[in-house]
C-alpha cells in the first residue's frame, strides 16, 4: 500500500458514517441496550467485542432495523446514517436495508444457484438493465467477495452445495451485489475453520477500501487484526470506544482490561 | 372357562412370578441389590415375561387353530346323501354351527336343559320348536344327521376349549417357574428383558405390516377373480358403465373410464379451491398474522378438518348444490340441470381439504429456518418478496408432498360424492352435470344383495385395485419429488 493512498484514507475515515445517540433497546421488559452512543468512521473496520449476550447482536441490528422483525423488540434513541436518522418515519427500513448489508454469523446462502443468490439483491432492487448487466453485478460481486475463482465455472451450482467457507464468502459478495455504503458482520466467522477465516478476514480488510464495516466477534485476535476501531460492550453498555491498538494494549476501564486479559467471560 | 377369566388368571400367574422372581433374586444376593447383574425388577419382568408370553400365545393359537380342525372333524359326519339338491358341504356346515349356537343360546336361556341338548335321539320337531320360541334362528329344516353333528360340535368344542385352559395355565406356570428358577445374581435379566421387549416390538410391526399384507392379497385375488370372469380390455377401455343387477338376466358393460374420469375431474376441481386458499392462509397464518390472530386461527382451522365428511355431502346436497342450480340453473344461466354435480362436489370436497392443505403448508413453512428470511431482510427485500423468492422455493418439496396428499384424499373420498355429485357415470367435460366416481361405484356395486361370486360385485375389488394403485402411485411420485428437491438443496 503507497504513501498516497494511505492518506487518502486518512482523510475520509474523519467522517462519521453512523452516529448513534443515547439508543435504548428493550426485549419486553429486558433492558438489553442502556444508553449507548457511538460514532462509527467511514472506510474504517469497527469491531464490537464483549461477553456473549452483552448485546453486540442486538445493537448491530439496530443499525439496519433488523430488530423491526422482532415482535417484542422496542428501540429508543437516535441513530443517523450520513445525517438522516433511520427511525425516522419517512425511512423505509427496505429501503435502509438495501444500504446497510448485513452478513450473518451461520452462512446461509438461499435454496438457489450460486447465480441467482448474487443476483438475488440487484433483482429486486432493479439495479440490472438487462442479463447482461446482470451477469457483469454477478461476477463483479463474486471476485470481490474473493470467491470467483472458485465458482466461476459452476455458477448454476446450487449455493448450498459449498463449503462453510465458501458459503459465508458467497453471502458476502451476495450482500456486496446490492451496493451498500455500510456492511454488518455478525460473528461471521464463528462457523468457520482457521483457514476460512483467514480468507474472510482479508477479504474485510480489501472491503475497507469502499465501505463502512462493522464487525461483531468473540475473538480478541481477530478483532486486533481486521479493525482500526474497538468498541467494548459489557452488560448492555457500552464501556469504551477507541481506536484498536489502544483499547488492545491501554484500556483506560478495568472491565475491559479483565474482559482483554480473560478475567471476564 | 370364558377367555376372559383364563386371560385373568395367567395375568395373576404372571404377577405372582414378578415378585416370587424380584424377592428369589434379591435374597440370593443377600438383601443387597448390588450383588445382582441387574436392578431387582428386571428379574421380576423376566419371570412375567416367561408366564405372559408362551400362555398368551398358545392362547391365541388355540383360538384361532381349533374352529378349523372341529369343523373338519364333524363335516366328516354329515353322510353324502344328507346333503341337499343345490347346496353344498360348506354350507350345510354353516347350518349346523347355526344350531350349534342356537343349543348354546337356548340352554342360556334355560328353554332346554343340557342333558336334551345332548340327547341324539332327541325329537327333532320338539328341538326345532324350542330353538324358535326362544328366538334362536333356524333357516331351514333340521334333519337327524344335523341335529347329531351339532350335538357333536359342541361337545368337542367344549372339550376343546377345556384342554385349552389348561394347556395355557399350564404354559404360564412352567414358564414361570423357568424364570423363577433362572433369578440368581448371576442371571443377565436386563438383557434377556431387553430381548424380549425388542421381540413385542417386532411382532407389533409385524401385525401391522402382515395386515396390510393380508388385505392386498384379498384385493389381488379378488381382482383376479374379476378378470376371469369379465374381460381386462372391457374393464380398463369401455366407457360404458352400466351393470345389470345379478338374476335379472342381460349382460353388464362394466368400463371404468367414465369412473376414473369422474373422479379426476372432481379431484382437479377441488384441488383447485384447496391449493390456492390453504397455501394462502397458511402463508398468512405462519409468516403475517400476530400471534394472537394465529393462536385463534389456527385450532378454527383445524376444527374444520374433524367434521366428519358426511356434514360435508349434506352441506353439499343442501346448501352447495341449490344455489349453485340458482346462478348456473334453468332459472340463471341454464347450464345446470339439477344440484348433483362436479362442481357441487368439487367445491365442497375443496373445502374439506383447505384445512389439510394449510396446516400441512404451515408447518413446512414454518420449518424453513428463520436464518433464510433474515438473510432476505437483509438484503432489503419486503416480506412478500422474501416468501415469494426464498420461503415458498426453499418449502416447495413439502407444498409439493401435501398438495399430493390431499390430491389422494380427494381421490378416495365418497360421502361428498355420494351426496354432491350423482351417480351417473358419464364421461363429460361439463362440469356442471353429475358424474360419480371409483369409490362411490365400489359402495353401490357391495349394497344391495347381489351376488358376492358375479362380476358385478367383483367389480368394486377390480376398482379398489385401480385405486389403490393410483394412490400408491401419486405417493411415490410425490416422494421422488421431495428427494430430488432435497439433493439439490442440502
Ligand atoms: N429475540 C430476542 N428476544 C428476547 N431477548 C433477546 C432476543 N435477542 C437477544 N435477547 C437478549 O438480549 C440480550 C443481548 O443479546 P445479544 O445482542 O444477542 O448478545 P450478544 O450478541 O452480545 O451475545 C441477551 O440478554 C439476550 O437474552
Ligand atoms: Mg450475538
Amino acid at each position: 500500500m503507497d504513501d498516497l493512498r494511505l492518506t487518502e484514507r486518512d482523510v475520509t475515515s474523519q467522517d462519521a458514517k453512523i452516529a448513534a445517540k443515547n439508543v435504548q433497546v428493550y426485549y419486553g421488559d429486558t433492558h438489553a441496550i442502556k444508553d449507548v452512543s457511538v460514532e462509527i468512521k467511514d472506510k474504517t473496520v469497527t469491531a464490537f467485542i464483549g461477553p456473549s449476550g452483552c448485546g453486540k447482536s442486538t445493537f448491530l441490528r439496530c443499525l439496519n432495523r433488523m430488530n423491526d422483525t422482532i415482535d417484542i423488540c422496542r428501540v429508543e434513541g437516535d441513530i443517523r446514517i450520513d445525517g438522516e436518522d433511520i427511525y425516522d418515519k419517512r425511512i423505509d427500513p427496505v429501503q435502509l436495508r438495501a444500504k446497510v448489508g448485513m452478513v450473518f454469523q451461520k452462512p446461509n446462502p438461499f435454496p438457489k444457484s450460486i447465480y441467482d443468490n448474487i443476483a438475488y439483491g440487484p433483482r429486486i432492487h432493479g439495479l440490472a438493465k438487462n442479463k447482461a448487466d446482470l451477469d457483469v453485478i454477478v461476477e463483479k460481486s463474486l471476485r470481490r467477495g474473493a470467491i470467483w475463482d472458485e465458482v466461476k465455472d459452476r455458477l448454476n451450482a446450487p449455493g448450498t452445495g459449498l463449503s462453510g467457507g465458501q458459503q459465508q464468502r458467497l453471502c458476502i459478495a451476495r450482500a456486496i451485489a446490492t451496493e451498500p455504503e455500510v456492511l454488518l458482520m455478525d460473528e461471521p466467522c464463528s462457523a468457520l475453520d482457521p483457514i476460512a477465516t483467514a480468507q474472510v478476514e482479508e477479504l474485510i480488510d480489501e472491503l475497507r477500501e469502499n465501505y463502512s464495516v462493522v464487525i461483531v466477534t468473540h475473538s480478541m485476535q481477530q478483532a486486533a487484526r481486521v479493525s482500526q476501531k474497538t468498541a467494548f460492550f459489557h452488560l448492555g453498555n457500552l464501556v469504551e470506544y477507541g481506536e484498536t491498538g489502544q483499547i488492545f494494549t491501554n484500556p483506560s476501564d478495568p472491565r475491559t482490561e479483565s474482559y482483554i486479559t480473560g478475567r471476564i467471560g | 372357562m370364558p377367555v376372559f377369566w383364563l386371560a385373568l388368571i395367567v395375568l395373576a400367574i404372571a404377577a405372582l412370578g414378578f415378585a416370587a422372581g424380584r424377592s428369589r433374586a434379591l435374597s440370593a444376593a443377600g438383601g443387597d441389590s448390588r450383588g445382582l447383574h441387574s436392578l431387582p425388577t428386571y428379574y421380576g419382568w423376566n419371570v412375567a415375561l416367561k408366564a405372559m408370553v408362551p400362555a398368551f400365545f398358545l392362547l391365541l393359537a388355540w383360538l384361532l387353530i381349533q374352529p378349523f380342525y372341529v369343523n373338519s372333524v364333524v363335516s366328516g359326519m354329515i353322510p353324502d346323501s344328507e346333503i341337499r339338491e343345490g347346496s353344498s358341504r360348506s354350507l350345510m356346515m354353516a347350518e349346523v354351527q347355526r344350531t350349534a349356537t342356537g343349543l348354546d343360546n337356548a340352554i342360556a336361556e334355560g328353554v332346554m336343559d343340557d342333558a336334551f341338548a345332548r340327547d341324539p335321539d332327541a325329537d327333532i320337531a320338539d328341538v326345532t320348536e324350542r330353538l324358535k320360541s326362544s328366538g334362536q334362528i333356524v333357516t331351514s329344516e333340521i334333519t337327524r344327521p344335523m341335529l347329531q353333528a351339532a350335538q357333536e360340535l359342541r361337545v368337542k368344542s367344549a372339550a376343546g376349549y377345556s384342554i385349552m385352559s389348561i394347556a395355557v395355565i399350564i404354559a404360564a406356570v412352567a414358564g414361570a417357574l423357568w424364570g423363577i428358577r433362572e433369578s440368581l445374581p448371576d442371571f443377565r435379566a436386563r438383557n434377556v428383558v431387553e430381548q424380549g421387549v425388542r421381540m413385542l416390538l417386532i411382532a407389533a410391526a409385524s401385525i401391522a405390516i402382515l395386515t396390510t399384507v393380508g388385505i392386498l392379497l384379498s384385493l389381488v385375488f379378488n381382482t383376479v377373480e374379476f378378470f376371469r370372469l369379465y374381460p381386462a380390455m372391457d374393464f380398463f377401455f369401455g366407457t360404458q358403465w352400466a351393470p345389470s343387477f345379478s338374476g335379472r338376466g342381460g349382460s353388464s358393460e362394466l368400463g371404468v373410464l367414465p369412473l376414473l374420469w369422474g373422479t379426476l375431474y372432481i379431484s382437479i376441481v377441488a384441488l383447485a379451491v384447496a391449493v390456492p386458499i390453504g397455501l394462502f392462509s397458511a402463508i398468512y397464518l405462519s409468516e403475517y398474522a400476530s400471534p394472537r390472530v394465529r393462536s385463534v386461527a389456527k385450532p378454527l382451522l383445524e376444527i374444520l378438518a374433524g367434521i366428519p365428511t358426511i356434514v360435508y355431502g349434506l352441506f353439499a346436497l343442501l346448501t352447495v348444490g341449490p344455489l349453485l342450480v340458482s346462478v348456473f340453473g334453468r332459472d340463471g344461466l341454464n347450464w345446470m340441470q339439477s344440484g348433483t354435480a362436479v362442481m357441487t362436489a368439487g367445491l365442497v370436497m375443496g373445502i374439506m381439504l383447505i384445512p389439510f392443505v394449510s396446516s400441512l403448508s404451515d408447518d413446512i413453512i414454518n420449518a424453513v429456518p428463520q436464518a433464510m428470511r433474515d438473510g432476505s431482510y437483509g438484503l432489503g427485500a419486503t416480506q412478500s418478496e422474501t416468501i415469494r423468492q426464498v420461503v415458498i422455493p426453499a418449502a416447495l418439496p413439502g407444498i409439493v408432498g401435501a398438495v399430493l396428499l390431499a390430491a389422494s384424499r380427494a381421490i378416495g373420498e365418497t360421502m361428498i360424492v355420494v351426496l354432491g355429485a350423482g351417480a351417473a357415470a358419464r364421461l363429460s367435460l361439463n362440469p356442471f352435470e353429475a358424474m360419480t366416481t371409483v369409490t362411490a361405484k365400489i359402495v353401490s356395486q357391495l349394497t344391495g344383495d347381489a351376488d358376492f361370486a358375479s362380476p358385478e360385485a367383483l367389480v368394486a375389488f377390480a376398482l379398489g385395485m385401480t385405486l389403490f394403485v393410483i394412490t400408491l402411485a401419486l405417493n411415490i411420485f410425490a416422494l421422488y419429488i421431495v428427494r430430488k428437491y432435497r439433493e439439490q438443496y442440502e
